[in-house]
């Protein structure tokens, strides 16, 4: 789960990180009080779970409250990547006197928390990594005993010479390294950390994105949630325990398992259709759930026809095709529906199918090809 | 022969009388998979099925019954306990299906399982079958016959799909091994790769990825490097957007690295044959038999 950034500075800001202060508004009348008690110039930056907020105007500086009022009005009439604006952070903008970069990630390879820093910081760190892999210094943790101060002293180092800004930056890993366990994270960024004129370390901009596994024993981390920043059919689906991710296609997909889920909409692509999402029904086989995958998808206009693509094993294709003809009786599906199944109870799952006048194919590809054909006999 | 698990495995069931633990129980009893033992904390004394003792804990399972693998079925917030008591009674192989354990209850694991010298499968894997022999997991006995190839997968039903093509065209199996759609799993593909080249009952192996990581890389160099049999391959989500989680915790393009063009590359670089769809296992097989 993706935090915005103000959440993100709040949990730094818990772990006891020098972050500048700052507030979050919905208007630009909020806007204008906060810069109002912020003093001097501010920037006003978009709260949107997407990358490019820069380039896409949705960071602004502002000299004094009535123009922070402005350039916000502005940004929050905006839409990034498909998400409308709706909350912007008013912090107050700090001067610069050197940018670098701390990260910590959850490391596939090594399996354990990897620190990356890099004194090239303020810059896309993933540029940094592909160009100049030698200005980042990574370092694996092994949680049994926690960030060493060795290391952390380490890690400062290799940003900074002065002592005192070497002691405030090894604390700060420290305390970062400590929110990233408390809190689940599975990615926690500071970028840029800068240093002022006046020998300071501070937190400018963070970045956090919590693990989701975490959520269920830590109720007051799923409530930092945005729904209003997600797309409406990703929380619906998110609601009925569909894993469901919406595309730019016209072929909907309803399909059980996730690797299954992705090679159906490879197969779509393959024989020249585009899929409209990715959903997994999972691995029980309710009939509610094929009820609600099917409200979902059908309310996509994109949609011009829907491919089922289902293999029993846990999941019972009987299941499946009472859900199919419970849905058709519930709500209009006003587009026509291929359907393939196949393994445990497939033979209930066709007669159910055949009572009400549909079919089921047996083979993935042929179910493929034909849904296919079906969009192009639309269009 | 096969990989993993043979004749000779002794199962305990981590979660015996619960849900999901006992559906599968009692499919893997029918398959002819010697479930041996149950554990269910509380629920020592009883017997599952008339005929599978439980036991309070793993510990006093293995001292009564010798088992010598693990299975568990049990929440997400308990899996990580369950992973430890295994590997603390002694257990070499340990199969998690359960799916959603935080990443870093896993990164403390791992630690603790190679201290012991425990493997584990998974966790949120379908677990791994070895035809006519047994199976401990999830994966549908009805679709696989005993044969002479290896398959290992990040993936479940897509798994399914392609054991399902394999068997319907003569294809048998020696083992096949669901390796789980988490970032943190117990054994990679390398691991699953090493095993098959040394089973002489393994002709040629099918190799099934998905987005995410670098692990199928990896696995591309092992297998020029060590392997000499054929490897037929297959990579899931060439049109998934980056930077969504495509159902599996693992499967995430981040940024540019992880993406299935650069996996494909990968695998034909290292001479394994690349499907285009699924169904093209079997014909890609048969040419290099």
């Amino acid at each position: 789960m993706n935090l915005h950034e103000y959440q993100a500075r709040a949990l730094l800001k818990q772990a006891g990180i020098p972050v500048p202060d700052g507030d979050v508004a919905e208007t630009p009348a909020q806007v204008e009080a906060i810069a109002r008690r912020l003093g001097g110039p501010v920037v006003v930056k978009a709260q949107v779970h997407a990358g490019g907020r820069g380039k896409a105007g949705g960071v602004k500086l502002a000299k004094d409250p009535a123009e922070a009022a402005a350039v916000a009005g502005k940004i929050l009439a905006l839409t990034i990547k498909g998400l409308p604006v709706r909350k912007v952070l008013v912090a107050p903008a700090a001067d610069i006197a050197s940018e670098s970069y701390v990260g910590i990630i959850l490391d596939r390879e090594s399996q354990r928390p990897v620190f990356m820093v890099s004194a090239a910081g303020g810059v896309d760190i993933e540029e940094v990594a592909a160009k100049t892999p030698e200005k980042i210094v990574r370092l694996a943790v092994d949680p049994r005993y926690g960030l060493l101060p060795h290391q952390a002293a380490t890690l400062a180092f290799a940003l900074y010479r002065d002592l005192k800004q070497v002691r405030a930056a090894a604390r700060i890993m420290e305390q970062l390294y400590g929110a990233f366990m408390a809190n689940g994270a599975s990615l926690a960024e500071i970028n840029p950390l800068v240093t002022t004129p006046a020998g300071e370390v501070l937190a400018l901009d963070a970045k956090v994105v919590l693990d989701d596994n975490e959520l269920e024993r830590r109720p007051d981390l799923a409530g930092l949630r945005d729904a209003t920043a997600e797309d409406p059919s990703e929380v619906r689906a998110r609601e009925a325990g569909l894993t469901f991710i919406k595309l730019d296609g016209n072929v909907g997909c309803v399909v059980n398992g996730a690797g299954l889920a992705m090679a159906t909409m490879d197969l779509v692509k393959y024989y020249g259709g585009d899929p409209a999402n990715f959903l997994d029904i999972g691995g029980s086989s309710n009939p509610e759930k094929v009820v609600n995958a099917l409200r979902i998808i059908t309310q996509d206009p994109n949609v011009k026809a829907i491919l089922f693509n289902i293999f029993g094993g846990i999941t019972r294709t009987d299941d499946v095709a009472n859900g199919i003809v419970a849905a058709t009786k519930q709500f209009p599906v006003p587009v026509p529906i291929v359907i393939r199944l196949t393994g445990t109870n497939e033979r209930e799952a066709v007669k159910i199918l055949e009572a009400v006048g549909m079919t089921a194919l047996n083979d993935m590809d042929d179910a493929v090809q034909k849904v296919v054909a079906l969009v192009k006999e639309a269009a | 022969m096969s990989i993993f698990i043979d004749n000779g495995t002794r199962l305990v069931v981590q979660g015996i009388t619960g849900r999901d633990g006992s559906f599968h129980a009692k499919q893997m009893l029918e398959y002819g998979t010697q479930v041996v033992a149950g554990v269910t904390p509380g629920k020592g004394g009883q017997a599952f099925e008339g005929r599978v003792p439980v036991f309070d804990t793993v510990a006093e399972a293995v001292r009564a019954t010798g088992a010598n693998t693990s299975v568990i079925y049990v929440p997400p917030m308990l899996a990580a306990g369950a992973i430890y008591e295994a590997a603390d009674a002694g257990i070499p192989f340990i199969v998690c299906i359960t799916e959603g354990i935080p990443v870093l209850d896993m990164t403390r694991v791992m630690p603790y399982l190679q201290e012991r010298g425990a493997r584990l499968l998974g966790p949120n894997c379908p677990g791994l079958i070895s035809p006519g022999q047994s199976k401990v997991g999830i994966i549908p006995g009805n679709i696989c016959a005993p044969g002479r190839i290896g398959l290992v997968s990040r993936s479940g039903t897509l798994t399914y799909e392609v054991v399902n093509q394999l068997t319907r065209n003569g294809l048998g199996q020696s083992t096949c091994v669901g390796i789980g759609g988490d970032p943190i799993i117990g054994t990679n593909f390398i691991d699953c790769l090493a095993a098959f080249q040394a089973d002489p009952a393994t002709d040629a192996i099918v190799m099934i990825g998905e987005i995410g990581g670098t692990d199928e890389q990896k696995a591309a160099a092992w297998v020029k490097a060590h392997l000499t049999k054929p490897v037929v391959g297959f990579i899931a989500g060439q049109t998934a957007p980056p930077g969504r989680r495509m159902g599996h915790a693992g499967a995430i393009i981040s940024g540019s690295s992880g993406t299935a063009a650069e996996k494909m590359a990968a695998f034909e670089s290292a001479g394994i044959a690349v499907m285009k769809r699924p169904a093209e296992v079997v014909s890609l097989l048969q040419a290099r038999l």
